[in-house]
């Protein structure tokens, strides 16, 4: 075998080993430099491979050489190589930001621990996407969930330290949940292979055992993704945690939940079971919904920024949780594509947050004042996300809610769409105050005379705030390969 | 099989994991709050390892005269859980140790009385700049 073959496991091991590496080499600089060259080749091999698999189809790869359901199988298919590359183009240009960002945030005593705590977070996230086996997604799931309550832990104010506590909690609530799920399926089919557990699961579906062990996954992977009333760890733990982590884990964290929610509800269980059989559509459909109001209510009224972000956050998951519940082919795309569009716009708007922390000191909304003036193109940055947030043509946010919208009109659905512009209205009230704030007050008297970020960190946010802007008239990509991924997931059972 | 005897491992896993899961819940001190966690979490263990027996069974190693095994998979894959299960409640008693430092208590309430204060001294501020900028 090539090198090229061992790509799958590539992704995964490269930022596992630079986690313990960047501690041994302790010194801030060296330990930024091997986080970095490990997570832009994490991202190249992702590249290689989507391209792989829109080629060649999926990829399945035999750790040790030991063959499924025996062994543990990776397995990237369209969807893995997509959610894949969102989740290694993240931390890649987050780096790159971080390294000003960390140093300004962080102990320096800290940093190289921060470096490896980020990588096994990212392993473990890369990790999650990789796998074919149900239990070593909940092992990696663990991996970068205790990577993140570190990570979290880090923030300046010491309420990062109880957010991280709580979220801990949860987070090992939930966990546990997905253990106890898989646990049920083994019990009845006595396999872990995914692709062997749909094969197997059929002839004992309507056992009580399969049911509750459907529950119980649906809820863990619930808890982890931040769906509507289970998303209480979120909000402080995003306001809390230091800039970089904030955008990196929000823009990557949630969004494998949801590939975990895909892969599980209509690979493992297959559609027609989870969606149709259980009542899980309509479930899904009101807490999405309840998501996308009341998240997006709460954010208008927040004072700081970054939770306001997060609130919008919860909000967006809202939208990819009503994708699914539609359990038809549009609306599996219209989440996914959101995966990736949310990627992108919570990416570039977190990272500029992070920039106005770096050079204001704080992000509550005073903070903001006259900021058009004081970092224009930071400001002009968190612009175009909060728009591509709202989902105004031509950008990435557009697209998403345009299938979203189609994906209920399909189905007659005319009070969802219109609760779906509701809340898209809602993000423009809490995008509005900032850029009012931001262009329309003036600044406030005394206050030191800033410079624009640097651009290492101005760098990444534009590439991503390019991107939003690229994927909204340049759709074939991401649609294409959206559209195939929902293809496969529908039609696994037809 | 009679249902108690028969089902007695998983009446333990039940009873163990609402017990965790109530502490979890119910208890202000952080430090119980873990351990809840912990026998939450161990409760899994056993119902791992119960599915893993087999009645009659012996261990997974062939000898002569043995024909029933029971199976060593679910035993392997706690191993796992259980370094996990270390990791959480190491970094979890790390984190209360640092909130101890920082808050000087482990109570929750006492914890969540500190970050109001600090939530309304903070709102003075601005009511203050305001009001000298007024003049």
């Amino acid at each position: 075998m090539s090198l090229w073959d061992h790509l799958p496991v590539l992704v995964v091991i490269v930022p596992l080993l630079a986690g313990p590496l960047c501690v041994l080499v302790e010194r801030p600089r060296a330990a930024w430099i091997v986080a970095l060259a490990a997570a832009w080749l994490s991202f190249a091999a992702a590249v290689v491979m989507a391209a792989q698999v829109s080629e060649t189809g999926t990829i399945s790869y035999q750790l040790g050489g030991w063959e499924p359901p025996w062994g543990i199988e990776y397995r990237i298919d369209t969807l893995g190589s997509y959610v894949m590359l969102i989740v290694t183009a993240i931390p890649a240009l987050v780096l790159v930001a971080a390294k000003e960002s960390v140093t300004h945030e962080i102990a320096e005593s800290l940093i190289a621990r921060f470096y490896g705590a980020f990588m096994l977070a990212f392993a473990g996230l890369a990790g999650i996407v990789a796998t074919g086996d149900a239990f070593n997604v909940f092992v990696f799931l663990e991996i970068s969930s205790l990577s993140s309550y570190a990570l979290i832990s880090m923030g300046r104010d010491r309420r990062a330290l109880t957010s991280a506590f709580e979220y801990l909690v949860m987070g090992t609530i939930g966990a546990t949940f997905i253990l106890i799920g898989i646990g049920f399926l083994y019990m009845m089919t006595g396999t872990l292979n995914m692709q062997d557990l749909a094969e197997r699961l059929p002839a004992v579906l309507e056992t009580r055992t399969v049911r509750a062990g459907f529950a119980f996954l649906t809820v863990g992977i619930g808890l982890k993704l931040a769906m509507f009333p289970l998303h209480l760890w979120l909000p402080n733990a995003y306001a809390y945690a230091p800039s970089a982590v904030t955008a990196f884990l929000a823009a990557t964290a949630t969004k494998v939940a949801v590939y975990a929610l895909l892969r599980f509800l209509f690979d493992v269980f297959g559609f027609e079971f989870a969606l149709q059989d259980m009542p899980l559509d309509d479930i899904l459909m009101v807490v999405g919904l309840a998501g996308i109001l009341i998240a997006s209510l709460v954010a208008v009224f927040q004072e700081d920024i970054k939770r306001m972000l997060a609130y919008s956050s919860v909000a967006q998951i809202g939208y990819m949780v009503l994708g699914i519940s539609l359990a038809s082919t549009t609306g599996v795309i219209a989440a996914t594509l959101h995966v990736f569009n949310h990627a992108l716009m919570k990416g570039a708007l977190f990272l500029a947050l992070g920039a106005v922390v770096y050079r204001i000191g704080g992000v509550s909304l005073r903070d903001f004042a006259g900021l058009g003036r004081r970092m224009p193109w930071t400001m002009a940055a968190i612009v175009l996300g909060g728009l591509s947030l709202i989902g105004v043509p031509p950008t990435a946010g557009f697209i998403t809610k345009w299938y979203l919208v189609l994906a209920t009109l399909e189905q007659d659905l005319w009070p969802v769409a219109i609760l779906v512009v509701i809340g898209s209205l809602l993000a423009l009230l809490y995008v509005w105050k900032l850029v009012e704030a931001a262009y329309f007050e003036p600044v406030p008297e005394g206050a030191a005379t800033v410079r624009e970020a640097p651009w290492s960190m101005l760098l990444p946010i534009w590439l991503l705030v390019g991107a939003n802007i690229y994927f909204g008239i340049h759709t074939d990509v991401t649609v294409g390969m959206a559209t195939q991924a929902a293809n496969e997931l529908m039609g696994l059972r037809p | 099989m009679n249902f108690l005897p028969g089902h007695f491992n998983y009446l333990i896993v039940v009873f163990l994991m609402m017990a965790g899961f109530y502490v979890v819940i119910a208890q202000g001190n952080l430090v119980k709050k873990l351990v809840g966690l912990g026998l939450f979490q161990t409760s899994v263990f056993i119902l791992y390892i119960t599915m893993g027996n087999l009645a009659g069974g012996q261990a997974p190693i062939i000898a002569e005269g043995v024909t029933a095994y029971s199976s060593p998979l679910p035993h392997v894959l706690i191993l796992t859980a259980i370094v996990v299960g270390v990791a959480t409640t190491a970094v979890g008693l790390a984190l209360v140790v640092r909130i101890h430092e920082a808050y000087g208590s482990v109570e929750e309430d006492e914890i969540h009385a500190k970050d109001l204060a600090d939530d309304e001294s903070s709102m003075d501020i601005p009511e203050a700049d305001e009001r000298d900028a007024g003049r």
